[in-house]
């Protein structure tokens, strides 16, 4: 498959009047045209602050992009001048939030704001652009599309919302969809509604996703590849199945044994990762990871593992997977002992 | 758990409407009748606006009831004065969502835990200090938190320090409000594990209300399902995920996304068409009646009755 977006080395830090915030501290994934792939991680890992980046939103100041290279179909989104940038954001990537009451502007009508993208990027005519708007909605399946096209964000539900978001984002089918969080605010039965329209949508349009949420269901529905992150560094990276099958990594465990599976019954308990993530003014030295893990080892708190690969596209920065490491079973997944 | 039989709370036709002016009333909790047994966990499910919240508010005092009446240990709780009314008080606490707005941010934790204790007048000086770090152990914290601010902590301390808040006053009923939603996954965890680690403990009752219904699957030993101010099911945790009978229950497990890739790909959705509708003037008859399948034109004219289908699996839909 061919390379959409090719993220390397990225480095965030934010400075702020008690020091340096690291944000991201490393960071370096792809994204493969028409494909979706999930991003989790508990808040204040740095996945939104990733997005950002791409999307070229960080505050500057107090935001600072330290080092690495975003390279998006073929040029580098750190080089271009404000003005490239601008095209970039409506026409090529496009972003979907969490809290769709928030991102929408109240003030104008909802029509209006899916034209907007499409009068300015690809200099439609205003009436041809309204016609647009309506099939989105109608494409995004909100009934009443030639009524709704008039109404303000206030006369929408939050799952309509919601469809409106996704109609702005992908009306000037931009290759790329970048979704933080888009269910996490809406209704289980709207989520499932929301995420059936996103799988559909993208086989029709063949954009690539990134979604970034910590609901591991809503990932199992929609991603074809997994990036876990941790304090600022993807930890494990793999296939759906390798993630949830055969996860590595003793963080990836923890998160994968923390919710409820269907037959967890309540005598047992559920396993819960001890403590917090880390502070990012002063990361430690070494794993991230090793004051709440378990199996932590004295290499651990000493020198950052590298990225040790398991499989063709699967990996995971962890010492037990040094061929000199204690072998230990994972305590959860299908796969054979490290 | 073995289930005790005599109720704690019993809620019989409890009803609380709001004026929203120009005429107009939401019945957020419209005709409910349930049970709570002592030392159980009743949790309690429903989509944004369904009214659990209210329901959980009316049961500890925090509204009036427009209608019907909540039993606690055989008395009236809205009728109660004086002694009683305080002893009911203490006897029945809540653990709110928002764990960054329910807690002072002018107190220390010190004195957030300890307001109950000197309310109720529970104990005082030495005593108290010691309750107070008894109380901190207890949730997980140290004696070192005491004296430091809301602001210092985390999202899941605070749930703690909102937990210690609720135990600080001994009671035998705590409604929890969503305690896990505004945390992250692997938080969630560690307060759940907590709450269920102090109900063997402590011998605690506890209304669950959450919207995720797989954690509540997990800590409940009977979930109730709202729709629109109406509970529409009523079954033990088995049973409702083995056998849900209202096409309402059905769709919203349906919705759930399971972790496990391969469940994910071979599950059949129940899609529900459109949102719920306003709980202000809500329609007649049952009220899921627009949005179900399998809705007959009995279903728009009346609205079904409360009824025990099964042994401890009740259900209102015309379908049975």
């Amino acid at each position: 498959m061919e390379r959409l977006l090719e993220v390397k080395d990225l480095e965030v830090s934010f400075k702020t009047y008690a020091g340096e915030v690291k944000a991201v501290r490393g960071v370096s994934f792809h994204v493969d045209r028409g494909e979706t792939v999930a991003v989790v991680g508990e808040s204040g890992c740095g996945k939104s602050v990733t997005m950002q980046a791409i999307m070229r939103l960080i505050p500057m100041p107090p935001g600072v992009i330290k080092n690495g290279t975003i390279v998006f179909d073929g040029k580098d989104i750190t080089k271009l001048s404000e003005k490239e940038m601008e095209h970039v954001r409506g026409s090529e990537i496009s972003m979907v939030f969490q809290d769709p009451m928030t991102s929408l502007n109240p003030t104008m009508k909802v029509g209006a704001q899916i034209a907007e993208g499409l009068i300015k990027h690809q200099k439609m005519h205003p009436k041809q652009a309204r016609e647009k708007a309506i099939e989105m909605l109608k494409m995004v399946g909100i009934p009443n599309a030639e009524k709704r096209v008039d109404q303000y964000p206030h006369e929408f539900s939050g799952g309509m919302r919601q469809r409106a978001m996704i109609a702005i984002a992908l009306a000037c089918n931009p290759k790329l969809l970048i979704a933080d969080e888009p269910t996490t605010a809406l209704d289980v039965t709207i989520q499932a509604q929301i995420l059936d329209l996103m799988r559909d949508l993208q086989k029709k349009l063949n954009t690539a996703i990134i979604i970034i949420t910590h609901n591991l269901g809503v990932v199992a529905n929609l991603a074809e590849r997994v990036l876990v992150m941790y304090a600022g560094k993807i930890i494990e990276r793999g296939s759906l199945d390798d993630i949830f099958y055969n996860p590595r990594h003793p963080y990836t465990w923890g998160l994968l044994m923390s919710v409820p599976t269907p037959d967890l019954d309540k005598s047992k308990r559920l396993a819960s990762i001890d403590g917090t993530p880390p502070d990012l003014f002063a990361p430690p030295v070494g794993c991230a990871f090793a004051a709440r893990c378990e199996y932590a080892m004295k290499i651990c708190y000493e020198r950052y593992p590298e990225d040790f690969p398991v499989s063709d596209g699967h990996s995971a920065a962890c010492w037990l997977l040094h061929p000199m490491a204690p072998k230990v079973k994972p305590p959860i997944g299908k796969g054979v002992t490290l | 758990m073995s289930m005790a039989e005599n109720p704690l709370i019993e809620i019989k036709n409890l009803q609380k409407y709001f004026n929203v002016g120009r005429g107009a009333v939401l019945k957020a909790v419209d005709n409910v009748n349930l049970q709570i047994m002592e030392g159980e966990t009743l949790g309690l499910v429903g989509e944004s606006g369904c009214g659990k919240t209210t329901l959980g508010r009316t049961i500890v005092r925090l509204y009036e009831p427009t209608g019907g009446e909540v039993l606690f240990e055989g008395k009236n709780v809205h009728k109660l004065q004086g002694q009683e009314l305080r002893e009911f008080n203490r006897k029945a606490q809540m653990i709110f969502q928002d764990p960054y707005a329910s807690l002072n941010p002018r107190m220390t934790v010190a004195d957030i835990i300890g307001e109950g204790i000197d309310i109720h007048g529970l104990y005082k000086n030495r005593e108290r200090t010691e309750r107070i770090y008894e109380l901190l152990n207890l949730v997980g914290l140290n004696k070192e938190h005491a004296n430091r601010f809301p602001h210092e902590f985390s999202g899941g301390q605070r749930q703690r320090i909102g937990i210690a808040r609720a135990l600080a006053v001994e009671p035998k009923f705590i409604v929890c409000d969503e305690p896990i939603s505004a945390l992250d996954v692997s938080i969630q965890a560690q307060v759940v594990n907590l709450l269920m680690e102090l109900q063997q403990k402590l011998k605690l009752t506890y209304l669950f209300i959450a919207h995720d219904l797989s954690m509540v699957k997990y800590v409940s030993d009977r979930i109730a399902v709202m729709y629109l101010g109406v509970v529409v099911e009523l079954a033990t945790s088995e049973d409702l995920h083995k056998s849900p009978l209202h096409p309402y229950t059905q769709a919203l497990l349906s919705a759930i996304p399971i972790p496990d890739p391969e469940t994910e790909r071979k599950k059949k959705r129940i899609l529900l068409e459109g949102d719920v509708p306003s709980p202000i003037n809500p329609p007649e008859g049952c009220r899921f009646a627009k949005r179900c399948r399998h809705a007959k034109p009995v279903c728009t004219e009346k609205q079904p009755e409360f009824k025990e289908l099964e042994k401890n699996h009740f259900v209102a839909c015309h379908l049975y």
